[in-house]
């Protein structure tokens, strides 16, 4: 048996991997019957059943978070099972399997939910293979009972792993800017929630500007711009202390923020007399760098995983393309070449393609390509696309999508670009950026 | 040309304007030098006896209204561009006028960009375009310490609408008066 603990936000969620006490063998990967090819983009879904959990009329509405988030990855069909799930007994006990198969599912969720004395919320859980009437996994989560929705995103980051062999990206958050007010006058507010639109909250008062947030890749911190009719700042906001510092003063403009992997440094622009050009600032000794001194337009820095290179964009070939440089500033080179402008390079974190936008024609575009220029892809097109940022597991995207004289809204895309759909949130909204997997 | 005879250049044709039209009722024939002969007074209004003060119609010289009226605080650009086009050097010469003639005036130029660009390009582009509008002011005698520049990228359009009329108005730097106006 194995425990991991996780404290993430001063909440402690218990994880156990449970033997499977039926016979069905544990999480070995050559065990799984059925598994989902998640680079294939899931031409057809997995059907799958997960019924409420039982014990608790909290364990319905686990269930209802674990079936928004795989139905929402497009990998999974989330079949209506109420006739049958009254026939399930205790996770310890085997489902009929005959059952099973007739509803078509092909993978089965079947969860408890107990309360303990203290008041404290256990949750069991048990991913069943219907067919091979196989235990592919069986986790026991512990938490305070107002912690309900990340264990269930926990839930649904282990049957994603188990079956699609990617890590999930459930248990995450995101920051992005809620727009409301009309286009002339638009008010524009920093904004944070879990990844499937829960917990929507203000970060800023919408007093002033606020644009581009972006997540530390291994603290819950955010870097973001403000900017003010007396000028524009970046900030960094402690997400856990609500500690909110500067970069510092520079003489013009500050823009398009973003930490470096280890986060002890934040790459941004910084203009002078028209001129943008991009440094490093080091969060320790605070020392910033310029590293481009080209007279052209050098922004949007994103820093590989490694930390050894950063991709921007610049128009200094005439229009925007995209560039890759060592973090120091040297060896630059150009890696996109097709026609139309490219903006918004985000380096994946898994290191294996840089996301963009692109415009051509007249319209706008996310795409994905190798981080040599290679393979190139556009996986969207609309009238106003832009801003991809990461899933940790660099396998989705999300970036917001404006009509014509209409609100931006949050949009998610998988790296074939077959799956693709608005996300939770319905609000307006711009700007996306993924946090890591929470703890 | 230097301040103060574009200045008055400026003064005499209001001048002309006006005597011309005044003299529009009794304009001379073309003909050769006559001995002038005195023309029939023309008909004056009838006479009201003074009502209140006169009123200024117009804004008060040296306001925030006479400058965005009288002169134009925008001027725009061409798509991707920062070049100060043809069309919008005239404004930018009457505005640089007007702030030479009011020199306790300080300004900041707000650079803007059309939707048609991503966030991060469009603070660029509009901080080119703020600073392309600054260095013409400053090339006609506008001290640079009375003039900020910022870039709001495309966060403030002045037209909602997506079409290419559109875009072409938000496409522009506003120079906004902070200080020092009548």
């Amino acid at each position: 048996m194995i425990t991991a603990k996780g404290n993430v936000m001063r909440l402690k969620i218990l994880v156990l991997m449970v033997a499977a006490l039926l016979g069905g063998a544990m999480i070995s990967p050559a065990a799984a019957q059925i598994e989902v090819d998640i680079n294939a983009g899931a031409v057809k879904p997995l059907p799958i059943a997960i019924p409420a959990f039982s014990g608790s009329p909290r364990g319905a509405e686990i269930a209802q978070v674990i079936t928004g988030n795989l139905e929402r990855s497009g990998l999974f069909q989330p079949l209506n099972v109420s006739g049958v799930a009254d026939t399930l007994q205790d996770v310890n006990v085997q489902p009929r399997f005959p059952d099973w198969q007739a509803t078509g599912a092909q993978a089965l969720i079947n969860g408890q939910v107990t309360v303990g004395a203290d008041g404290g919320l256990r949750v069991d859980f048990r991913l069943w293979d219907v067919f091979s009437q196989q235990q592919l996994l069986g986790l026991q989560f512990s938490s305070t009972p107002d912690n309900w929705r990340r264990v269930a995103h926990k839930i649904s980051d282990a049957v994603y792993e188990r079956l699609t062999g990617e890590k999930g990206y459930f248990d995450t958050r995101v920051a992005f800017v809620a727009e409301s007010g009309p286009k002339l006058a638009r008010i524009k507010r920093l904004a944070i929630m879990d990844q499937d639109g829960a917990n929507p909250q203000f970060l800023t008062d919408g007093s002033y500007i606020v644009m581009t947030p972006r997540f530390s890749a291994t603290s819950q911190e955010l870097t973001y711009m403000a900017l003010r009719p007396t000028g524009s700042s970046i900030y960094l906001l402690n997400l856990e202390t609500s500690r909110q510092e500067t970069v510092g003063k520079f003489p013009g403009m500050v823009f398009a923020p973003r930490f470096s992997p280890d986060g002890a440094k934040v790459a941004f622009s910084v203009e002078k007399g028209g001129n943008s050009d991009i440094y490093v600032l080091d969060l320790r000794s605070r020392q910033s760098t310029r590293i481009t001194t080209d007279p052209s337009i050098d922004t949007s820095p994103s820093f590989s995983p490694d930390g050894s290179k950063i991709a921007f964009n610049s128009d200094r070939g005439g229009q925007a393309q995209l560039y890759v440089m060592n973090a120091d500033g040297s060896g630059v080179k150009r890696i996109s070449y097709g026609g139309g402008r490219y903006t918004t390079p985000v380096w994946s974190p898994r290191g294996d393609f840089i996301a963009f936008t692109k415009q051509t024609g007249g319209q706008f575009h996310i795409g994905v390509m190798r981080t040599d220029g290679s393979d190139e892809r556009l996986l969207t097109t609309s009238y106003l696309d832009e801003g991809p940022t990461w899933a940790p597991n660099g396998r989705v995207l999300m970036y917001f999508r404006e009509a014509q004289s209409g609100n931006p809204r949050l949009w998610t895309v998988d790296i074939t670009g077959r799956i693709l759909r608005p996300a939770a949130y319905q609000g307006s909204a711009s700007d996306p950026a993924w946090s890591p997997l929470l703890d | 040309m230097n301040f103060d005879t574009k200045r008055a250049a400026r003064l005499a044709l209001i001048g002309l304007a006006a005597a011309s039209l005044a003299a529009c009722a009794s304009r001379p024939k073309p003909a050769g030098p006559v001995a002038p002969t005195p023309t029939p007074p023309t008909p004056s209004a009838p006479y009201t006896p003074p009502m209140s003060p006169p009123v200024n119609q117009g804004p008060i010289p040296g306001s925030m209204q006479d400058f965005v009226i009288n002169i134009g605080e925008r001027v725009y650009f061409d798509t991707d561009e920062y070049v100060v086009r043809s069309d919008a050097q005239p404004v930018l010469a009457a505005q640089a006028q007007w702030l030479n003639r009011y020199q306790g005036v300080r300004v900041r130029i707000e650079g803007n960009a059309d939707e048609r660009g991503t966030r991060e390009y469009n603070l660029a582009l509009g901080a080119r375009r703020a600073n392309a509008v600054r260095d013409f002011l400053v090339s006609q005698g506008v001290s640079g310490a009375r003039i900020e520049t910022l870039s709001y990228g495309k966060e403030r359009p002045i037209d909602a609408g997506s079409s290419e009329e559109a875009w072409a108005k938000n496409r522009n730097a506003r120079t906004a008066i902070t200080d020092g106006a009548r």
